[in-house]
């Protein structure tokens, strides 16, 4: 559903994505794992039309991303780690834009808009304007908005950001029957368990390259069997490195001693 | 459970994108909730009482120059033509300027694009509906000038329906041709360098503004209409009015195709231009639209990657954390991050290049004034001159002041809250704040004021007295900016192009424009007493000279006024956010 070939990314003589190519299928839930800065965000961009590669190419449902822009987005919903949201508009009506986007304005959307509301707990607050929202509330939007037209790939940065403990399990448990039910999601994170609650199976990247690809269980064995660099990226993952220096420094100053 | 995928595989309808009416019709819903607002409503109606008595004042002063044209035979026709053709010129120069920086940030910096890019819509949709934007952003404040004057020549002229149409036609056919050519050059620079950093980008931009800023002033030649005299005879000056400014420029085409459907019996003209206005408005927006299809998703691209460049440690860096290095460690940090910041931040440092460009052409003026005619004349003239160009640099200052150091403690506002838990005391902030805004424009102040002076050769006293008020006033602004940017701060945005566009800002210019008149008007008559005395060779009598030492020390006294008052309101605000 998802094809990468030869995808690269550079800024300036700084490359953020060495050479990558990657498949998706149609009814996996994809996680691409990886430490901050490790090309994540600049990868899910590039799949999801934001940003074009400096070489390679992206296909979305068969589509070029270069060549038939309109007909690989039509197929996604993305919901980005920075996310913008029109601040003056309600949910309701930020709901009814997206859809517009998606040219799928009427009758059914309005329900659609609806329903995703509710199930979010928005419903209360659909007629009142972004604004006032709280960052979870946000986020609940944002991912109500990825997925209100419909669409039949989520390409999504950092799913659980800001959202607590109750909002968290409902963003799982939805990415779950989506995919049950056909759908592909393609995420990205920096943390193990959102990874190995959800995904599949998982991709590792580190300083822009692919480490290794597979399901947990296989990358969990090839970390043990010592495979380099890996062992270190799940030290790093895990944030067990780094514990010593983490307690030195919260250490209480002089006058507290 | 609401997530599932509606159609695995299943048949779609064909691809059919979002129209323009969703992508504008977002805009236009937030503009009205903005200003639907209940405190948006009564700034509304003063704003619009403002705007009145400054149209009415607008309109006056071109009717009255209008009718005394109309009452001069045959030259007075050309002349009003020629100055609807320089204020058009004019208009559509700054109309360009405005649209090349606007497109920058409405095509690839704003915020909402990253969602608009990730959606299935047609990139010459989306170019048609930011191209409205930016032309909606960029061309109302100019619309708003225009309407009066439009209006005087039609009630001067006796304009009927048709100047009606073919002014509202023209005036359309000029506002799309800057918004256009505009969003063209932005974008054939973006995708030309490879945008490494917006600063880059702008700096060619800069570039480019000053070149067409220059090249018009060539084209308008202004000085020549101000001396007749250097003309070998009328017939010749009359001529050179009835010869267009280029026969390229489109203002021209838009000033004749007005006039011709004016009761003015000097101006020969038909509609012609008018057609050509609008075929070529159409040819460019056709060609902007090819343009954009094929070139604005790479250059999107591109000015992404700037956008995510690292910034290095470089020499000018340690340059200005070298010349910090004195105070005290809080005042330090503050003023350094406020440095670092405006020049990262291209919507801030961006409209240093509108600045430069007004203070360019504000230059060139001075230099081409015909003031050298004769001795006796010119020594009067010459200080007169320096002394209103002391208003103009205030004004200049407010602009500049309004600009920069007005939207300072709104920039704080999101990270308020870092400041507010440090042991920092907030009035500390506000003089950060004001010393930093102060320094530059001080170098600015003294600078245009020296530069004017020195080309006009105005004599020590003229010089001393400007440059002592010129420094007096640079404090006062910056404090009233200061403190009315404190007292209407606008947290809700992150671009700071947009802080000083709102009600404080304009409260801000009109305070700023009134605390400049009356320091001028405390400081005309001694300046008018020294000047005349040594134009008659006489010494000051007592009385005058306490007169005149009364009148600088009450406009001084002011400044000071003006400098502690906002200085005091700004912190105590700032300690209440």
């Amino acid at each position: 559903m998802i094809r990468l070939e030869g995808v690269t990314k550079r800024y300036g003589a700084f490359t953020a994505v060495h050479p990558t190519d990657l498949h998706v299928k149609r009814g996996e839930l994809f996680g691409f794992l990886g430490p901050n800065g490790a090309g994540k965000t600049t990868t899910i961009r590039m799949v999801a039309g934001v940003l074009q590669p400096t070489s390679g190419r992206v296909l979305v449902g068969g589509h070029d991303m270069a060549r038939e822009p309109l007909a690989a987005k039509r197929l996604l919903g993305y919901i980005p780690d920075r996310p913008f949201l029109y601040e003056k508009l309600t949910g309701a009506e930020f709901l009814r834009f997206v859809t517009g986007l998606w040219n799928q304005n009427g009758a059914e959307s309005e329900k659609r808009a609806d329903e995703l509301l509710e199930l979010f707990e928005l419903d209360r607050w659909k007629h009142t304007v972004i604004e006032s929202y709280s960052h979870g509330m946000r986020q609940k939007l944002l991912i109500a908005a990825a997925l209100v037209h419909r669409p039949e790939v989520i390409v999504v940065d950092e799913p659980m950001v800001g959202l607590d403990p109750k909002g968290a399990r409902l963003i799982k448990d939805l990415l779950r029957a989506f995919v049950d039910r056909g759908g592909t999601v393609f995420l990205s994170t920096h943390t193990l368990e959102v990874a190995e609650a959800l995904c599949d199976r998982i991709a590792i990247l580190h300083e822009g390259r692919i480490r290794a690809v597979g399901t947990m269980e296989e990358l969990r064995r090839e970390a043990a069997a010592g495979t380099a660099g890996l062992e270190e990226i799940f030290l790093k993952l895990t944030e067990a490195e780094g514990v010593a220096e983490l307690i030195e420094a919260l250490r209480p100053g002089p006058g507290l001693a | 459970m609401m997530g599932g995928a509606s159609t695995t595989g299943g048949a779609r309808p064909a691809v059919v994108d979002a129209g323009m009416g969703v992508l504008l019709g977002v805009k236009v819903r937030l503009a009205r909730r903005r200003a639907g607002q209940a405190s948006s409503i009564g700034r509304a109606v003063i704003l619009g009482f403002v705007g009145l008595a400054f149209w009415a004042l607008l309109y006056g002063v071109i009717h009255r120059l209008l009718d005394y044209f109309r009452s001069t035979p045959g030259i007075g026709d050309l002349l009003a033509a020629k100055l609807l053709g320089l204020l058009l010129l004019v208009f559509l120069s700054i109309l360009l300027l405005s649209n090349v920086i606007t497109a920058l940030s409405s095509f690839y910096l704003a915020r909402d694009l990253e969602l608009l890019m990730a959606a299935p819509v047609d990139t010459v949709k989306l170019y048609g509906a930011r191209l409205i934007e930016t032309l909606a952003h960029s061309s109302w404040m100019v619309v708003l000038l225009l309407v009066p004057v439009l209006i005087a020549y039609g009630w001067v002229y006796d304009g009927g329906w048709e100047y009606v149409a073919v002014a509202l036609a023209a005036t359309a056919a000029l506002l799309v041709l800057p918004a256009v050519l505009g969003s063209m050059i932005t974008l054939i620079l973006v995708n030309v360098f490879p945008a490494r950093r917006a600063r880059d980008l702008l700096a060619l931009l800069g570039l480019f503004v000053v070149t067409a800023a220059v090249v018009l002033l060539r084209l308008l030649k202004p000085e020549r209409l101000t001396s007749p005299e250097g003309f070998r005879n009328l017939a010749e000056f009359v001529a050179s009015l009835n010869t267009p400014q280029s026969v390229w420029l489109p203002s021209e085409w838009a000033a004749r195709a007005i006039m011709s459907t004016l009761d003015a019996p000097g101006v020969s003209g038909d509609l012609f231009p008018l057609f050509l206005l609008a075929t070529t408005a159409g040819a460019m927006l056709a060609g902007g639209a090819w343009m954009h299809a094929r070139l604005y998703v790479p250059g999107f691209s591109r000015a992404q990657e700037g956008a995510e460049l690292r910034e290095g440690g470089s020499r000018r860096w340690r340059i200005l954390d070298r010349a910090l290095r004195k105070l005290p460690d809080h005042v330090r940090v503050i003023m350094a991050k406020d440095v670092r910041t405006f020049f990262r931040d291209t919507t801030q440092w961006s409209q240093l290049l509108l600045l430069a460009v007004l203070v360019a052409v504000y230059t060139y003026n001075v230099k081409v004034l015909p003031l050298r005619t004769g001795e006796e004349v010119g020594f009067f003239l010459v200080n007169v001159v320096s002394f209103l160009n002391l208003g103009l640099t205030g004004f200049v200052l407010a602009a500049i002041a309004a600009r920069f150091i007005f939207p300072a403690v709104s920039l704080e506002g999101r990270t308020l809250w870092m400041l507010r838990s440090s042991p920092l005391r907030l009035r500390t902030l506000v003089w950060c704040k004001y010393w930093v805004g102060v320094v530059p424009l001080l170098v600015v102040a003294l600078a245009l004021t020296v530069a004017t002076n020195v080309i006009l050769q105005v004599g020590p006293f003229m010089m001393a007295l400007s440059l002592a008020t010129v420094v007096v006033l640079t404090l006062a602004m910056a404090a009233m900016a200061l403190a009315y940017g404190a007292v209407f701060p606008r947290f809700d945005t992150e671009n700071a192009a947009q802080i000083p566009t709102g009600f404080g800002g304009l409260l801000f210019m009109m305070t700023a424009i009134g605390f400049l008149a009356v320091v001028i008007m405390l400081e005309a008559w001694p300046v008018y007493a020294v000047l005349r005395a040594r134009a008659l060779d006489m010494p000051l009598d007592g009385g005058a000279i306490g007169r005149v030492v009364a009148g600088i020390a009450g406009a001084f006294g002011l400044a000071g006024l003006g400098t502690v008052v906002p200085l005091r309101v700004a912190m105590r605000r700032v300690e209440a956010l």
